[in-house]
């Protein structure tokens, strides 16, 4: 067969003929840079979600080496060492370059790829019991989009921003620091960046929403579908509504930068809180889009470890739809001191803590799911739990952010980066982790570590909970955020937080050696490697599955339930 | 909007000759022909900062002390009903948990149930869930509207943000105007203030009285923030924020500004100095600005001009005076009482 650019009849039916092997890989090059097998692309997603997680930990790292004691440290060294002029306001931009890449890098580069274009990829076809993707060659180009989308972004730091190199304007890029404040070319890379992964994640979406509506596989209802494939679906829905109007959005702001339009300067009779609405308009399901895929996660492997169908499945999905919908009408809880009306800032209230309610349903549901249960704590396991908890202190505390009166004090201190850390970072991030262990063996065919993941598990946990609570600390003392020096009073949190990047650092070493070591040495893994509970289809295959799964397609009878 | 630019191109003409002089001697004039004043105006005595109380606690993890009724107000709110509320659902969360851990581990509980539903308890956990948020809700409907509920205002004073320093207007009392510039860390130092929260130009307000705060900004958005007071708001370049405080309690007060604004953005701190009626008087006529139904003899004598430091290449040639919305008349003339109400 030396098709193996897999046009769509590949995948149908080959029992006309027989002699044909479903393990059958092309060459090299054909099957890693012309993939067409949702399982190759989503393998392809993974590596560069951890290679940008790298630089994107690293950056991190830069920011709490200077964040560690009061005065700048190490800027101006760094500055020297991209090449830019030695002097203070340069050093100073070259924060802002920092928090920038970091903010970007994580959230475009690593969470998203990660958990929709790498997870979503390689388990969505198989949970339903379909061959591949709707689409296998828009699955293609929505990975390659992504190459050239970080390249923009890390480019971007060679050329002007405006005070020094780089684009200095936060992942939010607010107008009019984006436009009339950075010259040169750096920003116009950044929002062609956006452009481009915006662009992969529509693409990517119409590929879930198509294949999960018309390939499930005979049996398969919407509602007998495993609640990972639920929530990329409701992903998929946010992406696809959500994306263009960031698309929208920074297009605009490249005309502002470019061509005289004036959609952000009110000199022009336009305004700069204009931009805020329409980012956030797409920036607040964003938040959802990255941790809706990490809820459907965790309640598989909950399920699994618990050895239990997961409680009030139908509760749970409808919750996640609930999110999805309620999470496009709460922007503007991230603009309330942008002088916004008393109506206006009252509606944002209580729309946005209505979002605490499907949020508790989930919680409540993993516990009961628990409950009852015959649990095992293997490495998946302890990632899922460490999430339900740590979600739930970043949960509580956006309830507290929700209240526009109370928000004048937090906005734009730590106490949000407390927030949102301990809902991303700890939530995505841990749900991320747990896929990882969770699905190790099926995707490698050789089983990870179980004493490296557990250490990694515990140092990261600690890790991080010392790296980010102190920073409630931080906001509720008034410390701004996007700040690279500070009052002296801030020392001794910020010290902490530094150690506590130290500790997560350190278990991310026992990550590498894991992954690495079991590629090479692990166990061979069985098809069903975690046993009774674990119901969904990807564990009636072979680990590794076979190249092309389900030439018969699977039939799903009336008692299989998720 | 065109037009307001086009005024403001003019101001900004209009006055630079005079903005080269003023970061010279900026201090020495504001004193000069402040007739009435003169003799004190060069000895006003700016109180020191105090350690307990506006401004961060070294390794505090509360809330600064709040000297307005809405900070007390929306301190209350958080101390003493969200905190509670989201310690005792996590504390809930963390116990079962541990408990269904602890319980319905492998080795205690070999054989699951095969329980999926239950829908009373589904019920309960959605209901619950929004009384309680109800339970918040009401006081933080409250809350807000009390925010927005501003009493007939003492005092206007207009703040603008630049690129990286606030610039600041007393419309009320002859429509000087401060530039206020972080303190370097040694002159910090020497004047016992903390580092990057100490400026050479504070705003001084009277205690007890309403502050209309009219916030705008020259450049990119800014956010004028004041922990104390639990006042934070968005400096937007051509916008008029508003908002208000009342201060309770004589002191020092000070904040940073608060949204991204470029390679400066944390080193543009805010210092408000809330001091007596008479000697609030007093700083007005040090400034060359005057009391409200006093003569107008006093010029403004302070400059206008921005003290432009050194602006990054690339930033806007945003005209750094002639703020925002400024009165279109000229400073440079005698200016109009501006009273709000």
């Amino acid at each position: 067969m030396t098709d193996t650019t897999a046009t769509a009849s590949h995948f149908q039916a080959h029992d006309d003929h027989g002699h044909h092997d479903a393990d059958h890989k092309p060459a090299f090059f054909q099957r890693w840079f012309m993939s067409t097998n949702h399982k190759d692309i989503g393998t392809l997603y993974l590596i560069f979600a951890i290679f940008a997680g790298i630089v994107g930990g690293a950056i991190s790292g830069l920011m709490r080496a200077e964040l560690a004691h009061p005065g700048i440290q190490y800027l101006q060294t760094w500055t020297l060492l991209m090449g830019g002029s030695p002097d203070f306001d340069t050093a100073l931009h070259m924060w802002n370059v920092l928090i920038t890449a970091h903010g970007l890098i994580m959230v475009f580069f690593m969470v998203m790829p990660a958990i929709i274009g790498g997870f979503g990829n390689w388990f969505v076809p198989i949970m339903i019991g379909a061959p591949d993707m709707a689409f296998p060659r828009m699955n293609n180009i929505s990975f390659w989009l992504l190459v050239p989308a970080l390249l923009l972004l890390l480019g971007s730091t060679f050329v002007s921003g405006g005070t020094g190199h780089g684009a200095g304007v936060g992942w939010t890029v607010y107008a009019p620091l984006s436009t009339s404040g950075s010259a040169g070319p750096a920003v116009d890379m950044g929002i062609l960046a956006l452009h481009l992964a915006g662009a992969s994640s529509i693409l990517g979406a119409v590929n879930f929403i198509t294949t999960i509506f018309n390939m499930r596989a005979p049996g398969m209802t919407l509602h007998k579908m495993p609640l990972f494939v639920w929530s990329v679906l409701v992903t998929a829905f946010l992406l696809l509504l959500a994306l263009p109007v960031l698309a929208a959005a920074i297009t605009m702001l490249l005309t502002d930068r470019n061509f005289g339009t004036t959609f952000y300067d009110a000199s022009g009779g336009g305004d700069p809180v204009l931009y805020q609405h329409l980012f956030w308009f797409f920036g607040h399901p964003e938040v959802y889009i990255m941790i809706l895929p990490g809820f459907g996660i965790v309640s598989q492997i909950v399920s699994t470890f618990s050895k239990k169908p997961v409680f009030g499945y139908l509760g749970m999905a409808y919750a996640m739809v609930a999110i999805g919908v309620v999470g496009f009408v709460v922007w503007a809880h991230h603009m309330f001191t942008t002088g916004l009306s008393v109506d206006t800032k009252m509606y944002f209230t209580a729309a946005t803590m209505v979002i605490a309610v499907p949020t508790g349903i989930k919680i409540f549901s993993w516990i009961a799911t628990m409950w009852g249960g015959s649990m095992t704590f293997k490495t998946p396991m302890l990632w899922a739990i460490g999430f339900i908890f740590l979600f739930t202190v970043g949960g509580v505390t956006g309830v507290i952010l929700a209240n526009g009166g109370v928000d004048n004090y937090m906005h734009d201190t730590y106490y949000v980066v407390a927030h949102f850390h301990y809902v991303l970072s700890l939530g995505a991030v841990f749900s991320l982790f747990a896929a990882f262990y969770y699905w190790f063996g099926k995707m490698s065919g050789r089983m990870y570590n179980e004493f490296l993941g557990q250490v990694h598990f515990w140092l990261f946990f600690i890790g991080v909970n010392v790296l980010f609570f102190p920073m409630h600390f931080l906001g509720l003392d008034g410390m701004p955020r996007r700040i690279p020096d500070y009052p002296d009073a801030f020392a001794k949190w910020n010290l902490m937080a530094s150690h506590g990047y130290e500790i997560m650092a350190f278990s991310m070493i026992f990550f590498f050696i894991n992954v690495f070591w079991s590629l090479f040495a692990g166990k061979k893994a069985e098809g069903n490697y975690w046993g009774e509970g674990a119901t969904t289809l990807e564990w009636t295959l072979s680990s590794p599955p076979p190249y092309h799964q389900f030439e018969q397609l699977p039939h799903i009878g009336d008692d299989k339930h998720h | 909007m065109k037009t307001l630019k086009t005024i403001m191109m003019a101001l900004s003409l209009a006055v630079i000759p005079f903005a080269a002089q003023a970061q010279e001697a900026a201090p020495a004039v504001a004193a000069a022909p402040a007739a009435p004043a003169a003799p004190a105006a060069s000895a006003f005595a700016h109180r020191a900062p105090e350690a307990d109380i506006g401004q961060p606690i070294p390794g505090g993890w509360k809330i600064q002390p709040q000297v307005t009724e809405i900070g007390e107000d929306a301190q209350w709110f958080h101390n003493s009903l969200l905190m509670p509320i989201i310690t005792i659902i996590t504390i809930f969360v963390l116990i079962l948990l541990v408990y269904a851990v602890v319980r319905f581990r492998a080795k205690a509980n070999p054989v699951p149930s095969k329980t999926s539903h239950n829908t009373l308890i589904e019920i309960v956990w959605t209901l619950v869930p929004v009384l309680i948020l109800l339970v918040i809700a009401v006081p933080s409907i409250r809350l807000l509207a009390h925010q927005y509920a501003q009493p007939k205002p003492d005092l206007t004073i207009k703040v603008i943000g630049n690129q990286w320093y606030w610039t600041y207007q007393y419309p009320d009392n002859g429509d000087f105007e401060l530039v206020s510039n972080m303190l370097p860390e040694a002159e910090a130092k020497k004047r016992g203030e903390p580092r990057l929260l100490a400026v050479d130009e504070r705003v001084v307000v009277p205690v007890n009285a309403v502050v209309k705060v009219i916030v705008t900004s020259n450049d990119v958005i800014h956010s004028w923030a004041v922990p104390a007071f639990w006042t934070k708001m968005d400096a937007v370049p051509g916008r008029l924020n508003e908002t208000w405080f009342k201060a309770q309690r004589e002191g020092l007060y000070y904040g940073q500004c608060s949204e991204l604004c470029g390679a400066r953005h944390g080193f543009m701190p805010i210092a408000v100095e809330v001091v007596s009626r008479g000697k609030f008087a007093e700083w007005v006529h040090s400034k060359g600005g005057k009391m409200p139904g006093e003569e107008a003899a006093a010029a403004p004598a302070s400059s206008p001009a921005a003290a432009v430091p050194a602006p990054a290449e690339g930033a806007p040639a945003a005209p750094a005076a002639g703020a925002g919305s400024a009165p279109a008349t000229p400073p440079t003339t005698s200016q109009p009482a501006t009273a709000q109400n």
